[in-house]
């Protein structure tokens, strides 16, 4: 019982990241409904954001920014006292391009409603080979 | 389609979590991530850059090139969503629909939404000129700088906002956004050192080169911000408004 509460809490953080992105992934595939995809691909977005940002973590650490006094005084860093800066640094443009991305399929949506009257993938189908 | 799409899912599901068991522990400090390149940005960052916040320095610095070029992302998907849903006036007036009425203003919301806007883009600038040492920097305080103009857009109106920001600043100033980056870069390379190397700044401005480089980050950072802001606006009022930028919610 032990163990298996040990193996659970050891790695549950990349148990949650892969639900959510099999979560997101099956909304991709098998909804009808071209919005439900993109909410699909947003969820899929959020599970690798918080699979970069759990590999960054590290146990008693605080955030990547230094202490520092008025004066500039500094003392010789201490790595293990300090999360990884590297996959903060890059989820954080990953979120900023990921809203770029969701407006672009917004507007593809908005497109495909004016031209074929429906997002649903079956209707929109059948209005392409009439 | 769902029965395949299920049958999927679960092998994919049950070969992820088993490769997630030869992933290092949740919050090991020896895990292959953090080891390496990390420790260096965490131990040489500011003796060589200035900067506490070691984010922004990896952001700004070690990773310029790479920042530049989401900055350029985001410009082009602004970009994108007005080329895809812009039409002519002739196109529009053919497929019009009757809108429907706006409902009275709410004195409410218009009154609670005058009292935020300001307070926001001030927090906005903070983070924007402040993420060297605190959490923050160009990106973040770009979205609230954008999310102060949006919220202007949604309590009064489109038209509104866009009066406060015609569009035509709104598309320069996102491009001016990306050419200031570059230009950063490009003027490193005018003093003899690589692009985007800000340490040549030292001698032009009479500083270290440390503080070169936290100077010329704020530099980017500030064009970044002004991209993201104004993307963020041009993404609202063309998704909310189909791209005619008459009225939307």
């Amino acid at each position: 019982m032990e163990d298996l509460l040990a193996y659970i809490i050891s790695r549950y953080n990349y148990w949650a990241a892969i639900i959510l992105l099999l979560i997101g992934l099956y909304g991709m595939i098998a909804k009808n409904n071209l919005l439900k995809k993109v909410i699909g691909m947003t969820i899929f977005q959020a599970a690798i954001i918080l699979f970069y940002v759990s590999i960054g973590d590290k146990r008693g650490a605080t955030i990547p920014i230094l202490a520092h006094g008025h004066d500039g005084a500094h003392q010789a860093v201490e790595a293990a006292a300090y999360a990884n800066p590297l996959p903060h640094v890059l989820m954080l443009t990953a979120i900023v391009v990921g809203v770029s991305t969701l407006g672009v399929a917004l507007a593809i949506l908005q497109k495909i409603y004016r031209v074929h009257g429906t997002i649903e993938e079956d209707e929109i189908l059948e209005t392409i080979d009439q | 389609m769902k029965k395949t799409a299920l049958l999927i899912i679960a092998v994919l599901g049950i070969l992820l979590l088993r490769a997630a068991e030869d992933l290092p522990f949740w919050g090991d400090p020896q895990s292959p991530a953090s080891v390496h390149l990390s420790d260096y940005y965490l131990e040489e960052s500011y003796e060589e850059t200035s900067v506490p916040n070691i984010v922004t320095s990896v952001l700004a610095d070690y990773r310029g090139y790479d920042t530049m070029f989401e900055t350029v992302v985001i410009f082009c998907a602004g970009i994108t969503v007005l080329i895809v849903l812009r039409r002519t006036h002739r196109r529009r007036a053919k497929v019009i629909s009757p809108r429907p009425e706006r409902p009275g203003a709410d004195i409410i919301l218009q009154t609670a939404a005058r009292l935020l806007v300001p307070m926001m883009q001030l927090f906005a600038l903070y983070v924007v000129a402040h993420g060297h040492h605190s959490p923050g920097g160009g990106f973040q305080g770009g979205v609230i700088l954008g999310s102060s103009l949006i919220l202007l857009a949604l309590s009064y109106d489109i038209q509104m906002a866009l009066h406060r920001f015609k569009e035509k600043l709104v598309l320069l100033f996102s491009a001016g956004g990306v050419l200031l980056y570059a230009a950063i870069g490009l003027a490193c390379l005018f003093l003899g050192r690589n692009f985007l190397a800000y340490g040549a700044w030292a001698a032009l401005l009479g500083i270290s080169e440390p503080e070169a480089h936290s100077h010329g980050m704020l530099g980017v950072e500030i064009g970044v911000a002004i991209t993201v802001l104004c993307i963020m606006f041009s993404l609202y009022i063309d998704l909310a408004s189909g791209g005619d930028l008459d009225e939307g919610l």
